[in-house]
């Protein structure tokens, strides 16, 4: 590689240096300001991220870098911004409940900034070798933050069925990875594409498939590779919890839309029928596992693993309309759950005693209507309810899914939808209808801020739509 | 009876599925875990430089050292967090791994 193409690549990627080189500084000055130092490295990570988000806004081109290695396109942008949103957003929210949530170490806030890193490198990665890198880089930093509370043995119990099944994902998703090298010859995405066009598709490249899909559903949590998603919700500090529900998501869904629509895009009949498969179950186990939960983190777990389901009714469409959806699906998807977990943080005593039973929220109307109003659109929009914000995701994916001729999916989505609205149904009704068995504290400013604002763009969703769609329709663009 | 990249395959594939029953199979201890853990990586390692070598392609075999020096963090990673937990939990058998159902 010559020295110009080599600043051409570091120039393509410097939101991702700015990322890396600062999460090493952080860590200088936590190590040498000592424990003492965690608020100012979390207000520093903030800075960071924004930093990194604004130069990716308006200083990176698109184009290939590092040898094709990594690919920075509009569809990578979009996505890496909804990311580092979604950090910054858990970032900011965890800075007031770090000392009550046992996670006020100044490790937290550089893990995150890790993390981030590895999934922005996922959502670039235009090379198995890469893929696997980046989305390496960002498992391990989450498995140290699902035992951030190391005193805790929920919270170390968590990190450690994190761990075992995450190994166990990232060793499907590499066997797969090693077949497909195998059958093609290649591990760039345009090599592959290439050779299955050339070629066609063999038996063992469709088990390299298999097992790659296998290794990236456990990452976005989608049924059959579930098992980990409620232990780990529940189990995490709640600030980890809120940030494990953004923006691993996210990046982990950007991950695999480019996977399945750049490599394997010769084989759409192949993975549709997984993806549809996968969709269908996650759909239908979000709907009725959740039902029985007392823990609201629990309920958010299996609510988050239907979601899931709902975004891959988009992808199986594999047309521009359905990418276009799942984009702006995981985008109402990430403020979504960012506000319902601001409401969670905010589910603090008196005392200081986090509580985290849904039976908690009961007459939440009469102690604090705002936040019981907020929770309340939330729910509400999770269900999918017009006309807010939750509601229009849902459409166009199944307008997609109607498109593309796939109408058991679709229908089979809509009647999910129907039997989750019962347990956020239930949510709303323990907040107005019941009486009330003890008063939260005040909630503190940042926490009100975040789900005021996630409030207000779930119901201005209507007016403010247009643009977002149209983002997200020239980043869906990028792959037609 | 010369050895063809079908052996080696099957050979990866039998230390692969023998690590997914490890990991799946073993109610003892955590520990075992790891180590099929380690087992399937290496499987991966077989297939990866078996492919190298039968394609004359040397990407098979960079990509089977990134492995290594990830399924090294991996490792440090996974024994430190087992070792919080069994300071918390005062054990470290798979049975005792259930403050959560799940």
């Amino acid at each position: 590689m010559t020295a110009e193409t080599f600043l051409a690549s570091l120039h393509l990627s410097t939101p991702e240096m700015i990322l890396a080189v600062g999460a090493m500084v952080l860590l200088m000055i936590g190590v040498f300001l000592g424990e003492k130092s965690s608020g100012l490295v979390t207000g520093l990570a903030v800075g960071l991220l924004a930093v990194s988000g604004a130069w990716l806004i308006w200083q990176t081109g698109d184009g290939q870098a590092y040898n094709g290695a990594f690919l920075s396109d509009p569809f990578a942008k979009f996505m890496k911004v909804l990311t580092l949103v979604g950090s910054m957003v858990a970032l900011i929210m965890s800075a007031g409940e770090a000392r009550s949530t046992g996670i006020d170490r100044f490790e937290f806030p550089v893990l995150i900034v890790l993390a981030t890193l590895g999934m922005m490198l996922m959502i670039s990665a235009n090379d198995l070798i890469s893929v696997y890198l980046a989305l390496e880089l960002q498992s391990l930093a989450l498995y140290v933050v699902a035992a951030m509370n190391r005193d805790n043995l929920r919270s170390t119990e968590a990190g450690l069925k994190y761990f075992v099944l995450g190994a166990l994902s990232s060793g499907m998703l590499l066997y797969g990875m090693s077949l497909v090298y195998g059958f093609t010859g290649h591990t760039s995405f345009e090599g592959i594409a290439a050779a299955l066009s050339a070629e066609g598709r063999s038996l063992g490249l469709i088990f390299g498939l298999v097992f790659i899909l296998a290794g990236v559903a456990f990452k976005i949590s989608a049924v059959p590779f579930h098992m980990w998603t409620p232990d780990v919700y529940e189990g995490a500090p709640t600030p980890v919890t809120a940030f494990f529900a953004a923006a691993p998501k996210v990046a982990a869904m950007a991950m695999l839309i480019r996977l399945v629509i750049s490599p394997f895009e010769p084989i759409v009949a192949d993975w549709q029928q997984i993806i549809v498969f996968i969709s269908i179950a996650s759909m239908l186990l979000g709907a009725f596992a959740a039902i029985g939960q007392k823990n609201i983190k629990r309920l958010m777990a299996y609510s988050s693993i239907g979601h899931m389901g709902y975004a891959l009714v988009g992808l199986a469409s594999g047309s521009m309309a359905g990418v276009r959806g799942v984009l702006i699906y995981m985008l109402v998807y990430m403020v979504m759950t960012l506000g319902t977990f601001a409401c969670i943080m905010a589910m603090k005593r008196k005392d200081g005693n986090h509580v985290e039973e849904i039976d908690d929220l009961a007459g939440l109307s009469q102690t604090n209507p705002f936040m019981a109003t907020v929770l309340t659109v939330m729910m509400f929009s999770l269900a999918g309810i017009p006309p807010l914000a939750g509601f229009f995701a849902k459409y166009f994916v199944f307008m997609a899914a109607i498109e593309a001729h796939l109408f058991a999916l679709a229908i089979i989505g809509v009647l999910a939808s129907v039997v989750g609205a019962y347990y956020y149904l239930r949510v709303i009704k323990l907040m107005w209808f019941d009486d009330a068995k003890g008063e939260f504290a005040r909630p503190s400013g940042v926490l009100r801020l975040v789900y005021g604002l996630s409030g207000l763009f779930v119901l201005a969703y209507v007016l403010i739509g247009g643009p977002i769609g149209t983002a997200a329709e020239v980043a869906a663009r990028t792959f037609f | 009876m010369e050895i063809g990249i079908s052996h080696y395959l099957t050979v990866s594939a039998i230390l692969f599925t023998l690590g997914v029953f490890g990991i799946f199979l073993n109610r003892k201890n955590v520990i075992i875990i790891l180590m099929s853990v380690e087992l399937i990586l290496l499987a991966v390692n077989i297939n990866m430089v078996a492919f190298s070598s039968f394609l004359n392609d040397i990407t098979g075999q960079v990509f089977a050292l990134f492995i290594l020096t990830v399924a090294a963090a991996e490792a440090a990673i996974g024994l430190a967090i087992l070792v919080v937990f069994y300071r918390n939990r005062g054990s470290i058998a798979v049975e005792d791994v259930n403050m959560m159902k799940g």
